[in-house]
């Protein structure tokens, strides 16, 4: 069995809203697979449904070879779950939050101790072991959510936007745990609205939009597919008129605050631009990213 | 089997907690009865003339099994509105849970074996302060035991499917004052309830407080017969099974939608 996940037009409703409406997704094993896309995509109704807690709507899903709508609690044995917000048992010690999780999977007492040492360590929390862990960093606490959701070794690790809300320094080494356990051979399917997070972590990932699939690929595939190599940025002064730039690149993107040239070699764009007369408040040449991509597919930014 | 199982788990969680923080509770389950006594039963009880009404018996044993039964419902009742919302909505423990092989339902069934548990321990402990304060008839108290325990879970279980289907804690505050202070006041703890008007009688007997009280009292002064004692376990049994059918359901729309 190579596909972990399997789905064919999947879809979920709440009423009468469509959060999900009709997707293909497959995961194969070792993988790490990624869902981007800004919030209210459908992502986390996706997640939802492959982490076996909700139903799906129609469609047929398949997660790791069985059916969720009948085998849930022998799959979720096998899954790791990180939630979007934490939810950790606060009133109880960090040990104990390991040990606990630990048991609800029917791991002997035993194990159980065992694991939470070795996963205290996976997560740098040894010296924080028995703190309660509501004083806790955001960073830290993420960190245990994580290694909590690795207690059961997981084959396959589901993270809904696990880096949302953490500073820069604990999102690398957030980063680097998930790169550790990519290593050791854990499939992983990520969430996130963050395109470098995508683009550091995932091998492949679809873009989701309005509860579709908008485009799907490895990163480098989706840029190379749907932008230009280099992306010429212009600031102008806050309500100036934009000058029209159509002609020097293979597309241009306006957005409230600057203009966005797609073209292959960003320095010499912004050399004939400036021999134009053209003369922005701030220029900046960087390498296309999923961002543009999300872009082209939607016409909308991801962050907003 | 392993239904039992899992549910175990969610109540080992708890025991996790309560090793922790046992000493918090203490104060509580210790000193509410032991105020209760004192106050109602040494100090207002020595004014109270005992009448044929009550048996005839001093107010202050005619007390002890009841507040057995009203401590334990007034306990169950903290533990099935905040800390249901709390992990539903605030710390959501269960969502992790529900993240594991553990079912929606099975975190509902071991919510209230914690809370049967917690509120067993806690009669307990009451009785054992009425035999050291003089306020115990007899052996038979220790019946009140049990029965507080599944008066409590009567109320419990349909509160707690209640507080699984709440988003803010607003409609708790409503029944501490509107239903759990009646009900402790007037459903025959601390009176008989044929002093009450004919018309409120239907509503009392509609309280798991009503059929508490009877049976604990009932069993403490050897007063009540073979088929009324089955009839009120038999409905403080039902509703306890009415209250965890809705729980289950609404825990399933909770958890897993």
């Amino acid at each position: 069995m190579d596909n972990l996940v399997e789905a064919k037009a999947l879809t979920k409703h709440f009423g009468s809203f469509e959060a999900v409406r009709g997707i293909d997704v497959e995961v194969r094993r070792g993988e790490a697979f990624g869902f981007l896309g800004p919030n209210g995509a459908g992502k986390s109704s996706t997640m939802r449904m492959i982490s076996c807690v909700s139903g799906r709507t129609g469609g047929e899903l398949k997660v790791l070879g069985m059916d969720p709508g009948t085998e849930g609690p022998k799959i979720r044995a096998r899954l790791g779950v990180v939630p979007q917000l934490d939810n950790l048992d606060t009133e109880l010690t960090v040990r104990q939050n390991l040990q606990t999780y630990g048991r609800y999977f029917g791991m002997s007492r035993q194990k159980c101790r065992a694991k939470a040492e070795e996963l205290l360590e996976f997560a740098h929390l040894t010296d924080r072991a028995d703190h309660e862990v509501e004083p806790l960093s955001g960073g830290m606490k993420r960190r245990l959510t994580i290694a909590r959701s690795l207690v059961n070794d997981p084959e396959l690790l589901l993270l809904d936007e696990p880096t949302t809300g953490l500073d820069p320094q604990a999102r690398h080494l957030l980063w680097d745990r998930l790169f550790r356990l990519k290593q050791d051979g854990v499939t992983l399917i990520i969430t996130t609205h963050y395109m470098d997070e995508a683009e550091q972590l995932c091998d492949r990932l679809v873009v989701m939009d309005g509860g579709r699939i908008a485009a799907e690929g490895s990163p480098s595939e989706l840029i190379n597919r749907y932008s230009t190599r280099e992306v010429l940025e212009l600031r102008f002064q806050p309500g100036a008129q934009k000058p029209d730039l159509e002609r020097f690149a293979d597309r241009v993107e306006v957005l409230p605050d600057r203009l966005l040239l797609y073209t292959q070699d960003g320095e010499a764009t912004l050399q004939r631009v400036h021999e134009h007369g053209v003369q922005p408040v701030q220029s900046l040449v960087r390498r296309s990213s999923l961002e543009d991509v999300f872009l082209r597919l939607t016409g909308r930014t991801l962050v907003d | 089997m392993q239904t039992l199982r899992a549910s175990w788990f969610g109540f080992e969680k708890h025991w996790t907690w309560y090793r922790r923080n046992w000493r918090a509770t203490v104060v509580s389950s210790f000193l509410t009865p032991v105020l209760f006594l004192l106050a109602l039963g040494l100090g207002f009880g020595s004014q109270v003339q005992s009448t044929a009404l009550i048996g005839g018996v001093p107010y202050l044993e005619y007390l002890a099994p009841a507040l057995v039964v009203v401590t334990a419902l007034q306990g169950a009742t903290f533990e099935s509105t905040y800390a249901i919302m709390s992990a539903f909505l605030w710390q959501k423990t269960y969502v992790g849970m529900v993240a594991t092989p553990i079912t929606p339902a099975q975190v509902l069934y071991g919510q209230m074996l914690w809370i049967g548990s917690q509120m067993f321990v806690r009669s307990a402990v009451f009785v054992g302060i009425a035999v050291v304060l003089g306020a115990a008839a007899g052996p038979g108290i220790l019946v009140a035991i049990p029965v507080a325990t599944v008066a409590a879970l009567a109320f419990s279980a349909p509160l707690v499917a209640y507080s699984a289907t709440l988003d803010k804690p607003d409609g708790f505050t409503t029944i501490f004052r509107f239903v759990m202070m009646p009900m402790t006041l007037f459903t025959g703890a601390f009176f008989p309830v044929s002093q009450l008007p004919d018309w409120l009688l239907p509503l009392v007997w509609l309280t798991p407080a009503w059929h508490g009280i009877e049976l604990a009292r009932g069993a403490t002064f050897g007063t009540v017969g073979l088929l009324p004692a089955l009839g009120h376990l038999v409905y403080l049994v039902a509703l306890t099974a009415a209250g965890i059918a809705l729980g289950v359901k609404f825990f399933h729309r909770r958890l897993a939608v």
